[in-house]
């Protein structure tokens, strides 16, 4: 924060100007004070931007062609040996496997998502109620939503007592296989993120003007052709804009899976597996060839979606 | 007519049927929170109303043993340093990006709109030494470091605000003798109320949720956050269920409390900070 005490230096050396009525001062300096001035507003932002987001994208780049284990002094260059390292060794791929369940699980997401949104954003009673309960799960901090999830899942829990109340005894392990217990942590971030998407989309819905509805059930066009033909194109821009956090959340999704099975039975993620080999093993060499694989797929979906949507304004509020 | 009435009904089924399933989870947490441990063992089932509706008993464990208060305090700690850092930070860059042109300014727009796009958790590896080189490691530097210096989407959040502010102002200002930081100071600032307003809630949300960087950056006991302490009642709370349910209920309600006070901006912050 050097930047307010240059502020301040500023303002109390320009403070007394105004008193007296100022010549018109030397056309030079006020074309360098000019010159500088954004840069002092920008002095801040930019160290952090450097320090925190470009240095480590530099660092994690070139610690990928290295075998540095993160503590020791030593280091040494190992060519691409980390990435044919992570793209031969069957089991650090296989975690991208795993991404896949997130990725149905948003499909399911975006459907009821879409689905909420246009029955909510007809005229329904307790419209705001039901808005507020179906967003709310994605203001709950994580580690609440995986213990809440643990007691769900857990044997006698509250996916047990439901089912035997509705008459289905079972006595099985949810997080016990991995298909299972990924399907368990998948149905898990569709609860947590389906209102995002959702107050995402009633947003996109209601900036819709509504003459084009009634113009169109004057034109005895039904709910369905409502939808198709009104709804869905207004809708597009944000649609696609949620297909790519989507994407991009399967890809590094983390917390939910750390902290329910941490990672075990067959449930960890890229994510999880990158901080292991990072901060447990470490492997920072690995971690960080890991990382920029990642990074590069993300950059890769983003701008994919770019060039599918062309500068369609994402504009709600 | 009546194809009209089962269509209606079906949607209202269908809204009932997402607010169980929204609120089960969450209620049956509520519900064992309250149980004792007697209660627990003799295993009635996790649908069972506790026997005292007022046993506040495992709100009291958690508080004093989860040290539910301590992590309350630095949440609070970062928070407020974090979130100021972030609104002095992020109006500071839409001012000069805005009402300025300068040398490389295209590139200083294009390393701003370009970090936007690397998510925070591909690159802690590397952050990781970076911050560590600072001494900033278990300490509450590290946190609020990251939270102020990577937060993109409240630069957006003000340069949109920034854009609608006439510069016509400005001038107006700049006419009587003011000069930059006078009229960042006494103009820009003051008008950009909604967009701090917006920005203070979505970033104080995202702050209080995250998990991430505290667990990495702030091991110690002594600096637990909300989420870093909550993650810590897996162990000594093991199967102590009703503990660990009343410490995620804690949890919860601040944040239940924030959303019904504050809905319209929350849907507002989260919208325009998603679609920035």
């Amino acid at each position: 924060m050097t930047d307010t005490t240059h502020q301040a230096a500023v303002r109390s050396a320009a403070g007394p100007e105004p008193a007296v009525p100022v010549p018109v001062p030397a056309p030079r300096r006020t074309r360098v004070w000019r010159g500088l001035t954004p840069w002092l507003f920008l002095l801040a932002p930019l160290a952090l931007l450097i320090t925190f987001t470009y240095a480590p994208i530099a660092n994690m780049v070139a610690y990928s062609f290295t075998d540095w284990d993160g503590v020791s002094p030593e280091l040494h260059y190992t060519g691409a040996h980390n990435y044919t390292e992570l793209f031969t060794r069957p089991e650090l791929f296989e975690v991208f496997w795993v991404s896949g369940y997130y990725l149905a699980a948003s499909a399911v997401q975006i459907a009821a998502a879409l689905y909420f949104a246009t029955i909510l954003s007809f005229n329904v009673r307790f419209r705001n109620f039901f808005k507020g309960l179906l967003f709310f799960p994605y203001l709950i901090n994580g580690v609440a939503i995986a213990f809440v999830f643990l007691y769900f899942f857990q044997d006698g829990g509250t996916l047990d007592s439901v089912l035997s109340l509705l008459g289905l005894h079972s006595d099985h392990a949810w997080l016990g296989t991995p298909v299972s217990a990924n399907v368990s942590l998948a149905g898990v971030s569709v609860w947590r993120y389906t209102g995002l998407n959702f107050v995402l989309f009633l947003g996109a819905v209601q900036s819709i003007p509504g003459e084009l509805y009634e113009a169109a059930e004057l034109d005895g066009a039904n709910r369905w052709q409502q939808f198709r033909h009104i709804i869905a194109p207004g809708i597009r821009p944000v649609l696609a804009l949620t297909v790519i956090l989507s994407i991009s959340g399967s890809l590094s999704a983390f917390e939910i899976p750390y902290i329910m099975t941490g990672g075990a039975t067959g449930t960890e993620t890229f994510v999880i597996q990158t901080v292991k080999l990072a901060f447990q093993f470490n492997k920072t060499g690995l971690a960080s060839a890991a990382a920029v694989v990642l990074l590069l797929i993300i950059l890769a979906v983003t701008w994919l979606q770019r060039r599918l949507v062309p500068d369609d304004k994402v504009d709600l509020v | 007519m009546t194809r009209r009435a089962v269509a209606r009904t079906l949607m209202y089924l269908s809204l009932i049927a997402a607010s169980v399933v929204v609120l089960l989870p969450l209620g049956v947490v509520f519900l064992t929170s309250l149980k004792s441990d007697k209660e627990m063992a003799n295993d009635s089932g996790a649908l069972t109303l506790p026997d005292d509706p007022l046993n506040f008993h495992n709100y009291v464990t958690a508080f004093q043993d989860g040290r539910m208060l301590s992590a309350f305090a630095n949440t609070a700690i970062i928070l407020v340093f974090a979130i100021g850092g972030t609104v002095l930070i992020g109006s500071m860059t839409a001012y000069a990006i805005d009402r300025f042109t300068f040398r490389f300014k295209k590139l200083v727009v294009a390393l701003f709109l370009l970090a936007a796009l690397v998510p925070g958790v591909t690159t802690q590896v590397a952050t990781f030494q970076i911050v560590n080189s600072f001494g900033m490691f278990n300490t509450l530097w590290a946190p609020i470091a990251l939270y102020m210096g990577t937060d993109i989407v409240s630069i957006y959040i003000f340069l949109q605000f920034v854009r609608s502010i006439p510069a016509s102002l400005d001038e107006a200002a700049r006419i009587d003798g003011a000069n930059a930081f006078t009229i960042y100071r006494k103009i820009i600032f003051p008008l950009l109320k909604p967009a701090i307003a917006t920005v203070v809630i979505v970033k104080g949300i995202t702050v209080y949720n995250d998990f991430y960087i505290p667990f990495l950056y702030m091991p110690s006991q002594d600096l637990g956050v909300i989420s870093t302490s909550l993650f810590r009642f897996k162990g000594p709370f093991g199967a102590h269920w009703e503990t660990i349910s009343a410490g995620a209920i804690l949890v919860i309600l601040p944040t239940l409390i924030v959303f019904l006070c504050l809905q319209r901006y929350i849907y507002n912050g989260f919208t325009r900070g998603a679609t920035r």
